[in-house]
């Protein structure tokens, strides 16, 4: 039952394209994730309604969807307007894993957005006031008192992104991404044998997930190891 | 932009959001049912009972819906003897069967882990009134536990039929003319790749908040007991009586 005849391989192929596309992913959705927070939370009213929009319009959509229109549709639509502000014909290639990085960096920054929100409206407001009593700018507090403990209520969330988002990495199989989904697809086909081919990278899927979730247990006990509790 | 192509197609996506709602109604419907059984069992002291509804939500909530679609729509393909032999190759070649098998077994799986929080959170006292007034553990169940776990899971329930209602824009993928289907096939047939999802994807931001109002009102109507009655609202005030 076991036998890949041959086609083991993809696996491991496939396994370094997910890891890397989900990783590369995740500085840009955290970046777009405080930087949609503090739009959420400023008082200035344009970065809110920018903020608003972006987590409305992101969460609202599915993923594929958005994907299918980055990949495609942004493409030519760059390709239209180059086009017409040279004169000339321009032709925009954005290949798979940068448009794949960039769609699931966007998508889920607009996920760690309501996170980092939620973490700093958990701060506690005492600790700010006694920063700027004490004479910080507001960046020195933001960077002494705030953002380390932004992190510690935020890890729970982050993480439950993160199993999202390393699972939605396999949509990316649709845009001819050779992640783990597509390598299996082109396997399974070549070898007729879908069920175990497909049932084989579901749990590798799972395996990630359970590595996961062990990294996230101790990435959630380090911040905390000072907390009292009851 | 040219709108020309969303307003001629009209009926064809119209028909495409009606698969989609009803792909979402379908599975969201079948996958509550088999939710609560499935959270009793992981709730259950049981080994026999808890670990297979562990290892079921485990693998549905870890793996891809898209790796799942696969798995049964084209995986089944690897048993078409077996499956014939049992009457069953009929279904599973079926692209809209699979997708309503795989949409409904991987909600069941997260709401059953919603409910099974929900269950967890019900207040002990409810229970041991429940119990002091002689209820038997079913009626307990039925009567105390449930219906305040229902109202418990609502709002993390009504996430999760929203995202159930986004994946069901996978099944596209196998072939079945959802609203994104709809849509790689105009596409396919017009070139207007940006047009076509701009519109696909502001149908889905409508019709998810449309789900969310729907759940917002719900919640507002089972937590009646829980606001201040119109009576109470109405009743004056000291500062009013005192004036008077």
């Amino acid at each position: 039952m076991l036998s890949f005849h041959g086609y083991g391989w993809v696996f491991w192929a496939g396994v370094k394209i997910t890891l890397l596309v989900g990783l590369s992913a995740v500085p840009l959705a955290l970046a777009l994730g405080l930087l949609g927070a503090w739009g959420k939370l400023s008082g200035n009213p344009i970065a809110r309604a920018v903020a608003g929009t972006y987590t409305t319009v992101v969460r609202g959509v599915p993923e594929l969807v958005l994907i299918l229109l980055v990949y495609y549709g942004v493409t030519i639509l760059l390709q239209q307007l180059l086009s017409v502000a040279t004169g000339g014909e321009v032709l925009v290639d954005i290949d798979p894993f940068t448009a794949g990085t960039l769609t699931l960096g966007v998508i889920y920054g607009a996920f760690t957005t309501e996170v980092f929100r939620g973490a700093f409206l958990a701060l506690d407001r005492g600790q700010i006031e006694a920063a700027y009593a004490a004479g910080m700018s507001r960046t020195l507090a933001f960077r002494r008192i705030m953002l380390p403990q932004v992190w510690r209520f935020a890890i729970p969330g982050l993480g439950n992104v993160w199993l999202v988002l390393i699972k939605a990495t396999a949509l990316m199989s649709v845009v001819q991404l050779p992640e783990l989904m597509r390598m299996t697809d082109v396997a399974a086909r070549a070898v007729r044998m879908p069920f175990t081919f497909y049932f084989a990278a579901s749990l590798i899927y799972l395996l990630i997930t359970i590595v996961s979730l062990q990294v996230l247990h101790r990435a959630e006990a380090w911040p905390n190891r000072g907390i009292r509790r009851a | 932009m040219d709108l020309s192509v969303i307003a001629d197609n009209l009926p064809r996506f119209a028909s495409g959001a009606w698969m989609t709602v009803q792909l979402t109604a379908i599975s969201v419907l079948i996958g509550l049912v088999l939710a609560v059984p499935v959270a009793l069992a992981r709730l259950s002291a049981n080994p026999l009972l808890w670990s297979p509804a562990y290892a079921y939500m485990f693998y549905f909530r870890g793996t891809p819906l898209l790796v799942q679609i696969f798995l049964i729509y084209y995986g089944s393909g690897q048993f078409v003897p077996e499956l014939r032999a049992l009457g069953l190759w009929d279904f599973f070649r079926e692209p809209y069967f699979c997708a309503v098998l795989t949409l409904t077994l991987n909600t069941a799986a997260y709401t059953a882990e919603i409910l099974r929080g929900a269950i967890r959170a019900v207040p002990f006292g409810e229970v041991e009134a429940g119990r002091a007034f002689g209820m038997s553990r079913s009626l307990i169940l039925r009567r105390i536990i449930l219906p305040k776990a229902f109202r418990l899971a609502l709002p993390a329930y009504s996430n999760e039929v929203i995202f159930l209602f986004q994946s069901t824009s996978l099944v596209s993928i196998i072939t079945i003319m959802d609203l994104t289907g709809v849509g790689r096939v105009i596409i396919a047939e017009t070139f207007r790749t940006f047009e076509v999802w701009i519109f696909v994807g502001l149908c889905y931001l409508v019709m998810s908040y449309a789900i969310l109002y729907g759940f917002k009102r719900l919640e507002y109507r089972l937590s009646g007991h829980l606001r201040a009655g119109p009576a109470l609202e109405a009743a004056p005030t000291e500062e009013a009586l005192a004036a008077r």
